[in-house]
């Protein structure tokens, strides 16, 4: 709901991977900033192009589990709203 | 052939993730040799060990767990600079054997190409072949060896499936494949180059482990996870209390048994004495704990290699987060409820330094084992036992409200150093959750035996070295035995006239407006060892003659006024002062040696001391002052 509204208002801003929904697929475009910590989530897989499942978030705001590259990395919001995504092409 | 004499031994790196089986495959290259310290200057686990080659014994270095040779962490500093030859003292390795899951290779293929910009001989082992195979997974391994253009070897570390093929390969590197060309540098390049790679020998891709699926829908669940999670750290306080007893008690009654015999064989005088009191009772005081490190460790890295601790930090993540530290600082801190030692040694699996210090700086404020003893005589002393609602009764609230006491300090401080000292850019925080495994039994044995040697060597030089110390505070100096003065009278006046008993009455000005007095002082200098010291001085001081288990006859004397002065050693303000002061206090030279060494100084093991030993004081004060009225 209220992404959808956000969406509506904000003429297309970025969905980033603490945007998504269960089980959400969606397609990494960028990880938004630079410096060591940016480029340690694109080492950890989260590069242009990886397809990234949304698993489940602990509860109050917990970290967030996302399945890519056939493993299960765990992020807080915080690091998941510096990933920029698509929807997936299915 | 080259004469064996011609060359010295090779060296080999192992480089994979957390999680890549590295260990184990460790393990059964080495056989259980292998010897465990730490680089020079950092505190960094740095394992060696031998591997039999055909060309002869082949050193094996296993570097720590590292998802990208970009370093941001100590540990992965570390492995950049053995891969660089930039060790002092320790030559570039002459091969490295990059450890990857065969079932996470899209995620840990891009590491292979950070190692072959080394240009050193590469050759990659895939662990978990066994699992890829039963999660409907196939690899050509021949494609891949095509794709990649150096040796690829398929392993199975705990069974030694493939462990003698790669150990044959370890004494020639120079004879391994080398591509003509090393992959790309950039991190978008090297995963584009990977996923090239893996798209040519990939036969069928690996399905998701139906077990972790299945297990994580309840052990992650918001109520489910947290129910098994409740009973989890039931389990761990249980273990710690009750089921490591009968071994401490086995271990105890020995220490006390070798303690007798010995002062019954050797002739009485200060060198019996010294054997009995300071050598034996001092270490044993310390080594008595040792079921409960080994259990404690067992725990850990048995749930650690099941893959539950990973889990169990996700849950505790968003309560950590809230005083500024992470998932995994919890079960540091959890450990540190039977020991602070072996849990400022969990501290390792924190990635980022700034947590990892304060985690270290506050494990000493969890109410550990040693401090029961103490809590135990003086609640039993100084609380009424009256019920307070249904089976609950006051001493067993007054324990739990100092437990919960240190707990609740641990957290407030850490919050406080991370606000304060520990302020800086902070590290992404990231966990990998693997799948669930049921651990190799030898790999959690030779990883809780590692720790308990570690232990042990620190039981036999700075514990002896500092109990030792304080016996010769105890015992001198000697005060003759006059006729027709009993054994018990004889040990009291002995530390009435000792020099501890000097410091006693030194400090006594002090320690007076927190109601103790110079006696209360001795047992305080005993406590510096360690925490539990100080209820044996206090009964030697009122010259208690019940043995260590009657705690009641003993609490029973704090109570009593002294016929002469009509004042009791202790009243209810100078006993709760006592007990919060315990709450603070860091009283344990084994505590103060780990952390200078797992911090990286003296500087934080004197900053530990100062901050938590100054705010024991005001806070015995405070209480003292409060209840006094």
């Amino acid at each position: 709901m209220s992404t959808l509204l956000t969406l509506s208002l904000n003429k297309m801003p970025r969905r980033t991977l603490a945007d998504l929904s269960r089980h959400e697929r969606a397609t990494v475009l960028s990880v938004l900033d630079d410096g060591p910590a940016a480029d340690r989530l694109r080492e950890l897989g989260l590069c242009r192009g990886t397809e990234v499942v949304f698993d489940r978030q602990a509860p109050f705001g917990g970290p967030i589990i996302f399945k890519l590259r056939g493993y299960r990395l765990c992020l807080r919001p915080s690091e998941a709203r510096r990933v920029a995504v698509e929807a997936s092409a299915d | 052939m080259p004469a064996p004499e011609a060359r010295r031994a090779r060296r080999i790196a192992l480089l994979g993730s957390p999680n890549s089986g590295k260990t184990t495959l460790f393990n059964a290259l080495t056989g259980l040799r292998a010897k465990t310290g730490n680089y020079p200057g950092v505190t960094v686990d740095r394992r060696h060990g031998l591997a039999a080659t055909p060309e002869g014994p082949v050193e094996v270095i296993d570097l720590p767990g590292t998802y990208s040779l970009q370093a941001i962490s100590e540990d992965e500093a570390v492995s950049v600079r053995v891969l660089r030859g930039e060790m002092a003292g320790e030559p570039q390795p002459d091969g490295i054997v990059v450890v990857a899951d065969a079932t996470t290779l899209q995620r840990s293929l891009p590491l292979l190409a950070e190692a072959m910009q080394f240009g050193l001989p590469t050759c990659l082992a895939l662990t978990m072949v066994d699992e890829l195979k039963a999660r409907g997974g196939e690899i050509d391994l021949f494609a891949l060896r095509r794709e990649l253009g150096i040796p690829v070897l398929g392993v199975v570390g705990h069974k030694g499936i493939g462990v003698a093929d790669l150990r044959d390969r370890l004494g020639e590197p120079g004879n391994w494949e080398q591509p003509p060309l090393a992959p790309a540098v950039d991190t978008q390049d090297r995963f584009a180059w990977a996923d090239k790679v893996l798209s040519l020998a990939t036969r069928s891709q690996p399905q998701d482990s139906a077990l972790t699926q299945r297990l994580d829908s309840v052990l992650l669940h918001p109520v489910g996870g947290a129910v098994v999670f409740l009973a989890f750290v039931v389990l761990f306080f249980q273990s710690i209390f009750s089921w490591a007893a009968p071994a401490m008690d086995f271990l105890s009654g020995g220490v006390e048994g070798l303690a007798d015999w010995l002062a019954i064989s050797l002739a009485p005088g200060w060198l019996a004495s010294l054997l009995v009191d300071g050598v034996v009772r001092g270490v044993g005081a310390v080594v008595v704990f040792l079921p409960q490190i080994a259990l404690l460790f067992t725990l850990i890295f048995f749930f650690e290699a099941c893959g539950y601790m990973a889990r169990a930090a996700f849950l505790m993540d968003r309560l950590m987060g809230w005083v500024g530290l992470e998932g995994r600082c919890f079960i540091a801190l959890l450990s540190s409820y039977a020991c602070a030692v072996p849990g400022i040694l969990a501290t390792r699996t924190i990635p980022s330094p700034r947590d990892r210090l304060a985690t270290i700086l506050v494990a000493p404020l969890t109410t550990c084992s040693a401090r029961l003893p103490v809590y135990a005589l003086l609640v039993t002393a100084f609380v009424p036992d009256d019920p307070v609602l249904g089976p609950l009764r006051l001493p067993g609230l007054a324990l739990f409200a100092l437990y919960l006491l240190g707990a609740a300090s641990a957290l407030v401080f850490a919050a406080i150093f991370k606000r304060g000292l520990l302020r800086g850019a902070a590290l992404p925080f990231y966990l990998e959750l693997p799948p669930y495994r049921f651990p190799s039994i030898q790999t959690v044995a030779v990883q809780v035996w590692q720790r308990l040697k570690m232990f042990l060597r620190r039981a036999g030089t700075v514990i002896l070295a500092a109990s030792v110390i304080l016996w010769a505070l105890l015992n001198f100096p000697r005060v003759e035995a006059a006729p027709g003065v009993s054994a018990s009278q004889l040990g009291q006046q002995q530390i009435e006239q000792s020099y501890a008993a000097d410091i006693g009455r030194a400090i006594e000005p002090v320690i007076a407006p927190m109601g103790w007095d110079w006696r209360i002082g001795i047992g305080l200098v005993g406590s510096i060892a360690a925490r539990e010291v100080i209820v044996s001085t206090m009964a030697q001081v009122y010259a208690y003659e019940g043995g260590d288990e009657d705690t009641a006859g003993f609490a029973e004397l704090l109570r009593r006024p002294d016929p002469e002065t009509g004042v009791a050693p202790l009243d209810l303000a100078g006993a709760l002062a006592l007990l919060v002061f315990f709450v603070y206090a860091l009283q344990c030279i084994s505590t103060i040696a780990v952390i200078r060494r797992e911090a990286g100084g003296w500087r934080y093991a004197v900053f530990a001391v100062a901050y938590q030993t100054g705010f024991a004081f005001l806070a015995a004060w405070l209480t003292h002052a409060i209840v006094a009225g």
